[in-house]
């Protein structure tokens, strides 16, 4: 197991997590999406190169209506 | 006669911007995007909730397709924030373009002049198109035209007060000296205040608030639509010099007289 934080949580995962196997395990796959780990932004399309770790913290965002 | 917006070289019919936040309903989004008339949107980037990952939010129901998204970094209260959240708008969207937002200050939401310079020099380094919101500073107007700015946005009046252009001076000094072209944003409440700066000569007016908590969003956002136009007819158009004194508008020759009322 290992521990992480996303967005401000803190969370149990199996162990090390590709952030696309994240993603879709959640259901998130196809949606407009950008994560950062450890305060760097993933370009769009390394969401299957990079690994969440123990101790990562992840922000997972996505747009909302604003002015 | 063409007279299109062209902001970053990208040029637009429309000289009405609108905001998607505070809309009460899908519908009222809907209604007031396609009867404003706007070809770009302003989003906010946020936190998605993990407790509900797939729940919906209203811009689900908008066809992307039809409108350049122009991501905020409404929420960043230093450089660094705004830094980090345009990034994270840049993967969200696909969209190199930023409104640089940097506001210490939840009370009056007045924009930090010095953040809001540093966080736009930092992002036009890397490649950013940024349209940074401003107080109506023609200074800092120019700084942020030198370093690159692809607009500026001063404010009218505190976001979403609806009090209108309480900034006309510095607007219209603003107006004078860019070379980049002027959003009013922020405070607009009824369009005759998108009238009044696009009479002036701004090139075009940002709108959130107003449109999407009016009793009717629909109506009143093609209500700006006609009120941005309007104004840009008249500035177009040239208004006349103010005097002091009256000019009769009807001759003041052959005027009739009423014989044997007198006395």
């Amino acid at each position: 197991m290992i521990s992480v934080t996303i967005n401000g949580k803190q969370y149990e995962l199996d162990g090390p997590t590709r952030v696309v196997d994240y993603l879709e395990d959640r259901g998130l796959a196809n949606r407009s999406l950008a994560v950062a780990i450890n305060g760097d932004v993933l370009p769009r399309g390394e969401f299957a190169g990079v690994t969440i770790r123990d101790g990562d913290q992840v922000e997972i965002v996505r747009p909302v209506g604003g002015g | 006669m063409n007279d299109d917006l062209v902001i970053a070289g990208v040029t637009f019919k429309s000289r009405l911007i609108t905001g998607t936040g505070k809309h009460r309903s899908k519908q009222d989004l809907l209604d007031s995007v396609e009867r404003s008339g706007t070809e770009m949107i302003t989003v906010a980037i946020r936190r998605l909730n993990l407790d509900d990952p797939t729940q919906e939010t209203l811009l689900d129901h908008l066809d992307w397709d039809r409108y350049r998204i122009l991501p905020n970094t409404a929420g960043s209260t230093t450089a660094d924030e705004a830094v980090f959240t345009a990034r994270l708008a840049r993967e969200v969207t696909g969209s190199n373009w930023i409104k640089v937002e940097v506001i210490p200050d939840a009370q009056y939401l007045l924009p930090d002049p010095v953040g809001t310079f540093e966080a736009s020099k930092r992002l036009i380094d890397e490649g950013f198109v940024v349209l940074p919101y401003i107080h109506a500073d023609p200074v800092l107007a120019r700084r942020l035209e030198d370093i690159g700015c692809a607009t500026v946005m001063p404010l009218g009046s505190p976001i979403g007060s609806g009090r209108g252009v309480l900034t006309s001076e510095e607007i219209q000094i603003i107006i004078e000296q860019s070379s980049v072209p002027v959003v009013v944003d922020a405070g607009l409440g009824v369009p005759s205040d998108a009238s009044h700066v696009m009479e002036m000569g701004a090139d075009c007016v940002l709108v959130n608030t107003a449109i999407a908590q009016a009793d009717d969003p629909g109506g009143m956002g093609e209500a700006f639509k006609l009120g941005v136009e309007a104004g840009r007819l008249a500035y177009l158009a040239g208004r006349i010099p103010m005097k002091e004194q009256a000019s009769a508008s009807s001759p003041t020759t052959g005027v009739a007289v009423a014989a044997g009322r007198s006395g």
